[in-house]
């Protein structure tokens, strides 16, 4: 079977002005294919590319572990500018001095420390295929309203727990520095559960949200307990609605 | 062990019903978990290859790797110390605040199935369930009389496990299943972690590297022993963030991994036998 390309959607505003990115948006949380922004070049009836070669120009998130680092970088640059924007809107502004508002500076710098150490080890043994400065949209978001703000942070972070848990097993331990970028998916991946469970409980304080049966799934019928471990294609599929830079992600490793 | 093995014991309801009888009244399994869901074993795992990432002897670490057993009894002997304690707590009358049993009630939740999930992958090779002594043994610790004792503890176990965990995965790395199992649960506690921190005032994310920078009496340093790290990839990070956090930031934003010594140094100091 021919390995489809991922191209990410690159117009959002051929959608109308309704709330579908934002719904989109939210499909993350169950990690649903978004549909609309997988395109499968091989199939699709009016296209004769080859299917293993992207289009010119579209930056292709590469092999082994390179394609591991581009995917883990592109992720972190989508959070990163996530939180750059919280700090600039008016929910984060008008926040009093105190812990939601230290929490989200916190969550803020650890992203983007996350996003330029990719940017720097990736730089240091592949500076030709670096994954590019990407582009995101987020629709009709609204970054003064809190309510928006903590349930798509909650989304993100959720969905980053998914990814790193998902891409362990997809790293080389084999090949050069395979260990140390498998440990590195480990420091982070507990830190993006921090967060996740953070941001559950400012939504839903001293409730079970921080580890809900809703985003936990089952293991051996030993009960919800355990965090989702989600492949690249469905994790890219779900974010690519809000980052309209076109890349492709053709050769990642799948097992 | 290896994958056929898991399901195998996974799918043996006799063997999941022996290893519960074994043990003590103290950690009978809530009646949930008793029935165990045979139908809802994940079958889509058996269709999967562990493509083989053995070779490591090239490895540097490699000759000071677990076997994959001992690393699943590590992992055993760390949850059942979990649910035991959350399980003593939650029967202690007037220990757990009312407001709080529901988030203490999740994660025994959790580490109860984490407990029947390695105690079903191990099998006929699974240790028995140890005795704990939740005062610390020498260390004389009011856990179970004083709420502030109980919370400081269950913050530094899940900051343990987090650790713990965390340090294993090269040891499962050539085992696709076991080492995304491994981390499904390491991200968990996690959760639970950054919960308990917050509801003691505590930052979600480990700040500093010693106990007390932790809000945990010095006596637990090895807790948080090496969480000061500023040297991720072999880049030193801590000068590169001044407008994002500076070094603490960069200490927060990576967790660090325990070895398998440095934990079962920790988790001595409450396991009789």
């Amino acid at each position: 079977m021919k390995k489809p390309i991922i191209k990410v959607e690159t117009s959002i505003e051929n959608h109308s002005k309704t709330n579908n990115s934002r719904r989109r948006f939210l499909k993350m949380g169950g990690l649903a294919v978004a549909g609309s922004s997988l395109l499968l070049y091989g199939c699709s009836d009016d296209d004769d590319m080859d299917p293993v070669t992207p289009p010119d120009g579209v930056f292709d998130l590469g092999a082994g572990n390179l394609g591991i680092l581009n995917y883990a970088y592109a992720l972190e640059q989508l959070e990163a500018d996530f939180y750059t924007r919280v700090i600039e809107g008016n929910y984060y502004k008008a926040l009093p001095d105190g812990e939601e508002k230290t929490l989200l500076e916190d969550v803020w710098y650890h992203e983007v420390i996350h996003r330029e150490f990719f940017r720097t080890a990736i730089t240091a043994v592949a500076p030709d295929d670096i994954t590019p400065d990407l582009e995101f949209d987020y629709g009709d978001l609204n970054f003064d309203d809190r309510d928006s703000v903590l349930a798509t942070a909650l989304i993100l972070e959720d969905t980053g727990v998914a990814a790193y848990n998902g891409a362990g097993k997809l790293i080389d331990v084999t090949a050069a520095n395979g260990d140390v970028y498998l440990t590195l998916a480990g420091k982070i991946v507990s830190v993006e559960a921090r967060h996740a469970s953070a941001f559950a409980d400012l939504i839903n304080p001293g409730t079970t949200a921080f580890a809900r049966d809703g985003i936990l799934v089952d293991l051996g019928g030993t009960g919800l307990s355990y965090d989702r471990a989600t492949p690249p294609s469905e994790i890219l599929a779900a974010a690519g609605g809000f980052i309209t830079t076109e890349f492709t992600a053709n050769q990642l490793p799948t097992d | 062990m290896n994958l056929l093995k898991i399901l195998d014991n996974l799918s043996n309801e006799e063997l999941l019903n022996t290893k519960s009888s074994r043990r003590g009244s103290i950690s009978q399994f809530t009646s949930a978990s008793k029935n165990i869901a045979l139908a809802s074993i994940p079958f889509a795992l058996a269709a999967t290859s562990s493509k083989s990432k053995a070779a490591t002897a090239t490895m540097s670490a490699a000759a000071f790797q677990a076997t994959p057993t001992e690393v699943l009894n590590f992992a055993l002997t760390l949850e059942y110390l979990e649910r035991n304690f959350y399980q003593i707590a939650m029967d202690t009358t007037g220990l757990i605040p009312e407001a709080d049993r529901a988030v203490f009630a999740q994660i025994l939740k959790h580490e109860t199935s984490h407990v029947n999930f390695f105690a079903a992958a191990l099998g006929d090779a699974a240790i028995d369930e140890p005795t704990f002594d939740f005062t610390g043994k020498g260390l004389g610790l009011d856990t179970f009389e004083n709420y502030g004792t109980f919370m400081a503890l269950s913050q530094g176990f899940e900051d343990t496990g987090v650790r713990a965990f965390k340090g294993q995965a090269g040891a499962l790395a050539n085992d696709n299943d076991l080492l995304t199992f491994a981390l499904q649960v390491h991200s968990v506690e996690a959760r639970h972690a950054s919960q308990v921190r917050r509801m003691r005032g505590q930052k979600g994310w480990v700040t500093g590297g010693t106990a007390a920078s932790n809000g945990i009496p010095s006596v637990f340093d090895g807790i948080y022993e090496g969480e000061a790290n500023t040297v991720q990839g072999g880049v030193e990070l801590s000068g590169l963030f001044g407008d994002f956090g500076g070094p603490e930031a960069v200490k927060e934003a990576f967790d660090e991994p325990l070895t398998m010594a440095e934990v079962n140094a920790i988790a001595t100091n409450f396991i009789v036998s």
